[in-house]
């Protein structure tokens, strides 16, 4: 892999068994209101897209991976994380 | 050196009104303390106010979790030395580790400005001496991300070891889905680690400390602050 700058999404959303009334809202009172009956659930969450230079995507994606544990890019007790090089 | 270091961060706004309870009203000899000049654990206690530090980026109180701070009032909790955080200051000590859990978006989706009932669970904190295990204190919440939230097999546990230190009730002092402003689990509306010395909760004391500031001329949440002091001049309980 080349060394270079990487783009990388962090998603932050809440874990299952938090209640996420914003993705509620925006299912019952946006897409079922508007007649999109096969959406069955929304989810709300928080992209963070990052610039990352590092030498391979593998890299990029161990640097955000680390930072987002060291600083609490989100909160373990309430929400799960993905992370994804996307360029 | 005062008793007392009201910490300012980026963003508080309600510093000013604990530092007057604390300082003109309770007499306690207290600082404000800008949050990068906090170098030393000098003080007998630390207040956490409320405010929107650093806008709320990120998450409530995510940024400002990470001052340098934040070290000076760890050391200074686990020294078992009083720390109340109050609002976002809740939302800073349960992002920074010392009190365990989440602060959500309140499940309204809106802000809420109100004034709520809060059912004294524990009086064995530094913060709650000298109220009485169920009376009710009358002061107000003013908040976007008020929702406790806590995985809820973890929520016995709390409640075991006496963490959960307010509740919002209603009229009959009764935790109902009604009397919750926030959809906080099991309407908590503050919570202390362990060891009792580090609480934080979502409604302002420092709004209701002075009688002309309640609509029926209360100043409940003075006793919070009482406690503190009493506490840390060793005459509480």
């Amino acid at each position: 892999m080349t060394p270079g700058s990487y783009v990388v999404e962090v998603i932050v959303e809440n874990k299952p068994l938090a209640r996420d009334p914003e993705g509620e809202t925006i299912h019952q009172n946006l897409i079922l209101k508007g007649g999109y009956n096969q959406v069955v659930g929304v989810r709300a969450g928080k992209l963070l897209r990052m610039n990352v230079e590092a030498n391979s995507p593998e890299d990029a994606r161990a640097i955000v991976r680390k930072l987002s544990d060291d600083l609490r890019i989100y909160n373990p007790a309430a929400h799960t994380i993905q992370i994804r090089v996307v360029g | 050196m005062g008793e007392v270091a009201v910490i300012q961060y980026p963003g508080s706004n309600c510093d000013l009104d604990a530092l007057e309870i604390l300082r003109d009203v309770l007499k306690a000899r207290t600082d404000l303390v800008w949050h990068k000049d906090l170098a030393h654990d000098d003080y007998g206690a630390y207040v956490l106010p409320g405010g929107f530090s650093y806008g709320d980026y990120l998450r409530a109180g995510a940024i400002a979790a990470t001052s340098p701070s934040l070290r000076i009032v760890k050391e200074a909790a686990e020294g078992g030395k009083p720390v109340l955080g109050i609002c976002n200051g809740f939302q800073i000590l349960v992002e920074a580790g010392l009190l365990p859990g989440a602060v959500l978006r309140n499940s309204t989706l809106r802000f809420v400005c109100a004034w709520t009932r809060l059912r004294v669970e524990t009086t064995r904190t530094p913060f709650t001496n000298r109220a009485e295990r169920g009376q009710v204190l009358e002061i107000p919440i003013a908040h976007n991300e008020g929702r406790y939230y806590l995985d809820k097999d973890q929520v016995p546990n709390l409640e075991r070891n006496q963490q959960i230190v307010f509740r919002y009730v209603n009229e009959e002092r009764e935790p109902t889905d009604d009397a919750n402003p926030n959809g906080s689990v099991d309407n908590i509306a503050g919570i202390c680690n362990q060891t009792g010395n580090v609480m934080g909760l979502m409604p302002h004391p420092e709004r209701a400390s002075l009688e002309v500031l309640s609509p029926d001329n209360q100043a409940d949440g003075r006793v919070i602050f009482d406690s503190m002091i009493r506490a840390l001049r060793g005459t509480g309980g």
